[in-house]
């Protein structure tokens, strides 16, 4: 009778546990993501904006600035063509960030991008972004990477500079070993 | 049926006995206080001068990162578990632990994961040595190999005390004397249940978290790597989801320790029973949504600084009333002063100290000021020396003759008292200048300005572990000897354990007692 009694309770508690240990791994990351990205936090960018026809506000200039960062020992070149530009709420506008690669190896980057002030974050849309993907260069290579972004014209009054950075990540380890698990994999299929 | 103790060593191997299992707690506890104490002094006396002397920074992290998790894991939780081992089935006047073999188990594994945790000092690339909140991406990207033993280390330290916290949870609900309803339990019991609740829900975030860590250092995954889409403010978010009710679950029994020790030597009963349980409900409910004001500085938008700033010092509320009621249980009693009420009043007045910079902190602009300094520093050893190892200490002295049939020496014990309060507040206040005039934590060496102070903390932090060597012997000799205690060992204390003989059979009500 008693023991039965423990059963059951040690069963719902570590349910409880084991319940706790999945909201931990599998609901707190999206969770967090999906607050993030409600909330403009950390300065998240979305992912490829689909543009749509608005009319493009002449009246109002908003200035844009590019900054370029690191991250730990990247010997990678990397900055902005253009550091600070005016733009029209409304009007998509393209400009480039230059990257060379100055080692003797081959190397793959990825470019994170934040942007302050938060409240800002929803109403930037990128329809073309380097970071979007990898950026692969051969030793002593070099190239421009594109961007392409509309400012909303939903963007609040008070906002009037929106500061655009990006950080640079070597991944070349990471993405090499992702390639070469997927070469295995092909290799395997075939 | 005549049934004692096995003989030998297979007597603490295979044992199921609660008093058994609480005392191999609270020997391995002490243990690992001392291990953690070792490296506590190697870092004060790293930092008794500015500039290196004795250890490389390398090494310096380590031993702050090992201290952290050792007295942490090590040290309170099982303290903590063993007094609950041996106090709660005599509280509530139960034969024994609901889930005895499960017991055994829990305490067993904690000795593995701490050999673990601890080979990894002698491992290529030393221990851990990201701190003892081991913030991604140090912990992951630019952690040590041996990282991957402190993770299966954690997973063990979680199991344990998970089983630990069901078993006492299973014991508490099911296995009280007839009559002994929730409201007549003992305080003890109460935070214990409490705190065992805690611990079921945040172990296993904790698990989860060391989990996600491992996949990101071996399995390619990117949850707090940014390079790969995720976030290392995200492993902020988590741990101290599980860290901030972590603190609570180091505290939470020792006011039930403390709520035990107050009345019987101020010979009152103890104010406010009732809002003491609420009191103590209250602050467990709260520790799960004050977690990020130990990130004010990462850049949360402002009505987030205003919740849990303001969250924060919300728990100031239930915790004042605790410390109103313990003061109050005092006023106009006729109070004597023997080794366990010493270190409770101490824990009153001093964890109060700590509760105070804890405001302070909670105001999130003046944290961007005390972050990460050794105000901080002072802080948390402020509510954790005095706070948990103190009260650990007066429920030791308390329990002391009940366990062992024996008296301790009251002159040793005052010693050892005063020593250790002492040598507390020698080390730990002017942590509180260095750290307000901007030192920062977990460094090996720092700006000449501030060696004074250093100097002295150096010199109490060796006080304080001197007193614990007084400690050692006094616990030695009254488990070898001295003189007989009484069964009520104290002038009338309230509770079941006094009602059993002192020692305490090795079986205690095997039929439950009437409770009033």
């Amino acid at each position: 009778m008693r023991l039965s009694e423990n059963a059951k309770l040690t069963t719902k508690l570590l349910a409880l546990a084991g319940s706790m240990l999945v909201f931990a791994i599998f609901i707190m990351p999206p969770l967090y993501d999906a607050f993030c990205e409600i909330t403009g936090l950390n300065g998240k960018t979305g992912s490829r904006y689909e543009a749509v026809p608005a009319a493009v506000n002449t009246d109002r200039l908003v200035k844009v600035q590019f900054v370029a960062n690191f991250n730990g020992n990247m010997p990678w070149a990397f900055k902005p063509s253009v550091v600070s530009m005016k733009v029209h709420p409304g009007e998509p506008v393209d400009t480039v960030f230059l990257a060379t690669n100055p080692t003797g190896r081959d190397m793959v980057g990825q470019a994170i991008p934040s942007l302050v002030p938060f409240k800002a974050a929803e109403y930037f849309h990128k329809t073309e972004c380097f970071c979007f993907n990898q950026q692969a260069l051969k030793a002593g290579e070099s190239a421009e990477l594109p961007l392409r972004f509309i400012v909303d014209p939903d963007l609040p009054p008070g906002v009037n500079t929106i500061t655009l950075s990006y950080t640079l990540f070597d991944v070349t380890e990471k993405f090499t070993r992702n390639l070469d698990n997927n070469n295995a994999d092909s290799e395997r299929e075939g | 049926m005549a049934h004692g103790p096995q003989s030998g060593f297979s007597r603490w191997l295979y044992t199921t006995n609660h008093k058994d299992i609480g005392s191999m707690y609270l020997w391995f506890s002490f243990a690992m206080f001392l291990l953690g104490g070792c490296m506590a002094l190697v870092i004060r006396a790293e930092l008794f001068e500015p500039g290196l002397q004795i250890v490389q920074p390398e090494f310096f992290n380590q031993m702050t990162t090992m201290h952290g998790l050792i007295m942490v894991f090590g040290a309170v939780m099982p303290a903590f578990v063993g007094l609950a081992n041996w106090m709660i089935p005599m509280m509530i006047g139960a034969p024994d632990m609901a889930l005895p073999r499960m017991n055994n188990w829990s305490f067993w594994i904690l000795p593995f994961a701490f050999a673990m945790l601890a080979s990894t000092l002698f491992m290529d690339g030393g221990a851990p040595n990201f701190g003892w909140t081991f913030y991604a991406p140090l912990s992951t990207e630019y952690a040590p190999p041996s990282t991957t033993f402190f993770i299966f280390s954690i997973h063990i330290m979680g199991a344990s005390s998970i089983m630990g916290a069901i078993n006492i949870i299973a014991t508490i609900l099911n296995m009280r004397a007839p009559g002994m309803t929730l409201m007549k339990m003992p305080l003890f019991v109460w935070t214990w249940l409490i705190t065992a609740y805690l611990l079921i829900a945040v172990m296993p975030v904790l698990a989860g978290v060391v989990t996600m860590m491992l996949m990101d250092i071996h399995f390619g995954t990117s949850f707090f790597s940014a390079a790969g889409g995720g976030d290392p403010v995200l492993f902020q978010h988590v741990f101290w989801f599980f860290g901030h009710p972590e603190v609570y679950i180091m505290i939470l029994p020792a006011f039930g320790i403390v709520s035990a020790i107050i009345p019987t030597f101020a010979r009152k009963p103890l104010f406010g029973y009732s809002s003491m349980v609420y009191a103590t409900a209250s602050i467990a409910f709260l520790s799960f949504i004050v977690w990020a004001h130990h990130m004010f500085t990462v850049g949360m938008p402002i009505a987030g600084e205003l919740f849990f700033m303001y969250a924060t010092m919300l728990i100031a509320v239930p915790t004042g009333v605790k410390v109103f009621n313990w003061v109050t249980t005092m006023f106009r009693g006729s109070m004597t002063f023997e080794t366990p009420m010493l270190f409770a009043i101490a824990f009153v007045i001093l964890f109060t100290i700590g509760g105070f910079s804890g405001l302070m902190l909670a105001i999130a602009p003046a944290d961007f000021q005390y972050h990460d300094t050794y105000f901080v520093v002072a802080h948390f050893h402020y509510v954790l020396v005095p706070g948990a190892i103190f009260s650990i200490t007066a429920g030791v002295y308390y329990w002391l003759p009940k366990w062992t049939g024996n008296m301790y020496n009251e002159t040793m014990g005052k010693v050892h008292f005063w020593l250790a309060f002492i040598g507390l507040n020698v080390t730990f206040f002017p942590m509180h200048f260095v750290g307000l005039a901007g030192m920062p934590r977990r460094i090996p060496d720092y700006a000449l300005q501030f060696a004074d102070f250093n100097q002295i903390a150096s010199v109490g932090a060796f006080l304080f572990g001197a007193a614990q060597l007084v400690f050692l012997f006094n616990v030695v000799r009254t488990v070898m000897g001295g003189r007989k205690a009484t069964d009520k060992v104290w002038d009338n204390p309230e509770g079941l354990e006094w009602t059993v003989p002192s020692p305490a059979p090795y079986h205690t009500f095997s039929t439950p007692p009437a409770v009033r």
